[in-house]
């Protein structure tokens, strides 16, 4: 079994990031740049389908400016065998990112697909699903736990309500949530290894995708900012505070 | 213009989410249409045809909408999609899970957990967990967009649309739901209620979190958690407030024992009044709270439990 992983690169989930001020955007400059943590987690998931000897080759994708080698390099230092770079300075949309995925998984013909549930910049949980689509393949997002059972895919997925188990045929997309595993660091030596392994690099348009955006960003602003509030003295002091408020009884 | 709304529901009642998203689907301006699917789903179907604003209910009553797994319901809004304009869902586990799908098949880039319309074609919506607002102009002839439905008021009750009902769609039957194991509570829904007292790695254990269930019993309040105490088994996953779990905004959010990293912040800033029960005074939690309390939740749970009587 092939895997292919899609890794994007974003801003570290430990940043605090900033507007810019004339609105066009988020200010990316000097910011710390890490993979996205759901993109570990699949990558994660794929590596130990290979220790169990399930998967026989794990392919590293990643879309976007030419420092996303370095995200593919930590996808390979955790495991991965190989890597894609679609190299594109335009912000690609989930749509295109999909469409470009598709004509990939067309190439290498992997049984399983692994994604984050969410790119944490964009905020958009769409690719995989998008990606499941234009395939025609069953998806399972949200994955807290993957089995295999005969040539199907046992799934357990976090939903609103609890835990829903889904039997996908193969191949299938799956995104990841956040309690599937948890990621390894990759260690030196292997971070060493990986220096060596192969990237492919590509543009959208080997593919034939036009990544034309089609949602125009007209500006970005700064969220309302809460008023500072005040620290109280004891329990009492709180709840006092809190019926005066009129928020409780 | 006319716009599709896709109904949450449990097959048995209409979900309170779904009148929110009516209420951004009709600042779309137009006509909207609610689609019902499930099994067994006619008093679902009743209670969407009251949602004020709403002209044509549609059901689709079958057997395999019973779950809405993403493969048969983005088929079937797909059937439906050249008659409207715009697709709308709520940003809930299901919307997020059929709605791109369909929006993929549509050739439509969507438009994800919008949090207000400026117009037909133009939304506002939080990326970086919520630390920036984009406004973005979709250019898609059709759109597709899910709603976090905080930041809508339900549509009201009074209305009194038609039913009909339609056929099923063509299954792609690419899976099959097995199971489903469900957190069962008494309580409100954690987004739906106007309290919430949520717990985090501070409490330590599973059993600790009785004390928050004690006090949210009086108040009437839901539990929630951050995602240490989730990752720490101490509840179940659907308890997860934050960037990644679930987006609140109650009257007063009372957090205990929790820091207030910005992927938890993202879930509950937007609510009317915060308050913090921290024994570490720099706790970022406290930069957001209304009221903040530095003390050992051991401590203080307690004795709130006693002085709310
Ligand atoms: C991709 C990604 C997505 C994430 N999504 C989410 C999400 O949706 N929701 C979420 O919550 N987090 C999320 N996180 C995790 C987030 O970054 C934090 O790790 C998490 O919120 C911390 O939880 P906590 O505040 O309970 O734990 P900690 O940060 O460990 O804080 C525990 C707090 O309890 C206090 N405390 C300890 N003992 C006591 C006591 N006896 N009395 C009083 N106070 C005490 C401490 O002072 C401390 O402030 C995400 C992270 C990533 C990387
Ligand atoms: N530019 C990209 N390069 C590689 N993978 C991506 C890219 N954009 C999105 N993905 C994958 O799709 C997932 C969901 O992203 P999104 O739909 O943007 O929230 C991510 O976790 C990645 O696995």
């Amino acid at each position: 079994m092939k895997v292919l992983v899609p890794v994007k690169r974003v801003v570290d989930y430990n940043v605090k990031i900033r507007v810019k001020s004339d609105q066009t955007g988020v200010d990316l400059a000097n910011v710390k740049m890490s993979m996205n943590p759901f993109d570990e987690i699949a990558i994660e998931e794929a590596v130990r389908l290979k220790e169990a000897g399930k998967a026989t080759e794990v392919i590293a994708v990643s879309i976007g400016v030419a420092q996303s080698t370095e995200t593919i390099r930590t996808a390979l230092a955790m495991g991965a065998d190989r890597g894609i770079l679609v190299k594109s300075d335009e912000t690609v949309e989930p749509l295109a990112v999909a469409k470009i995925l598709k004509a990939i998984v067309e190439a290498e013909k992997p049984d399983l697909v692994v994604l984050g549930k969410q790119a944490i910049d964009d905020d958009s949980n769409q690719t995989g699903q998008m990606l499941a689509a234009l395939l025609g393949w069953p998806q399972g997002t949200f994955a807290s736990k993957v089995e295999f059972e005969g040539d199907k895919l046992l799934l357990t997925r976090e939903i609103d309500g609890g835990l829903q188990t889904l039997k996908l045929n193969m191949p299938a997309v799956i995104t990841t949530d956040l309690r599937l595993n948890e990621p390894r660091y990759a260690s030196l030596p292997n971070i060493m290894k990986a220096k060596k392994k192969p990237i492919d690099e590509k543009t959208p348009a080997d593919y034939g995708v036009d990544v034309t955006a089609r949602l125009q960003v007209l500006k970005v602003t700064e969220p309302p900012q809460r008023q500072a509030g005040i620290k109280v003295e004891s329990v009492e002091q709180l709840v006092a505070k809190l019926k005066e408020a009129g928020v409780i009884g | 213009m006319t716009t599709l709304v896709i109904a949450e529901h449990n097959n048995q009642a209409l979900n309170d989410a779904t009148a929110k998203v009516v209420t951004a689907a009709t600042k779309l301006g137009g006509d909207v249409h609610v689609l019902v699917a499930g099994q067994g789903v006619d008093a679902v179907a009743a209670a969407a045809a009251k949602l004020a604003g709403v002209s044509k209910v549609l059901v689709a009553d079958d057997a395999q909408y019973a779950h809405r797994t993403a493969e048969p319901l983005a088929a079937l809004v797909v059937s439906l999609a050249g008659s409207y304009d715009a697709i709308v869902a709520a940003a809930t586990t299901v919307g997020k899970n059929f709605a791109p799908r369909a929006a993929a098949l549509l050739d439509v880039q969507q438009i994800s957990e919008i949090i207000e319309v400026d117009s037909a074609d133009t939304f506002k919506r939080p990326i970086y967990a919520g630390n920036a607002i984009q406004t973005v102009k979709s250019t898609d002839a059709k759109k597709v967009i899910t709603v976090r439905t905080t930041t809508f008021p339900a549509a009201a009750q009074t209305g009194s649309a038609s039913i009909e009902k339609i056929g099923a769609a063509a299954n792609p039957g690419l899976s099959e739901w097995v199971s489903e194991n469900l957190t069962k509570s008494d309580r409100p829904e954690l987004t739906s209620a106007k309290i919430i007292i949520s717990g985090g790695r501070g409490m330590q254990s599973g059993d600790n979190f009785h004390m928050l269930d004690k006090i949210a019993d009086k108040l009437g309040a839901a539990v929630g958690a951050s995602r240490a105490a989730v990752d720490a088994g101490f509840v179940p996953n659907d308890y997860q407030v934050g960037q990644t779990g679930k987006v609140v905004a109650p009257e007063l959010y009372i957090a205990v024992g929790i820091s207030g990293a910005i992927q938890h912040l993202a879930g509950m800033k937007d609510s009317k009044v915060i308050v913090a029960i921290n024994k570490d005074e720099e706790a970022p939690i406290f930069q957001v709270a209304d009221y903040g309390l530095v003390a050992d939740l051991f401590q203080a749970v307690p004795a709130l439990e006693q002085e709310l009587g």
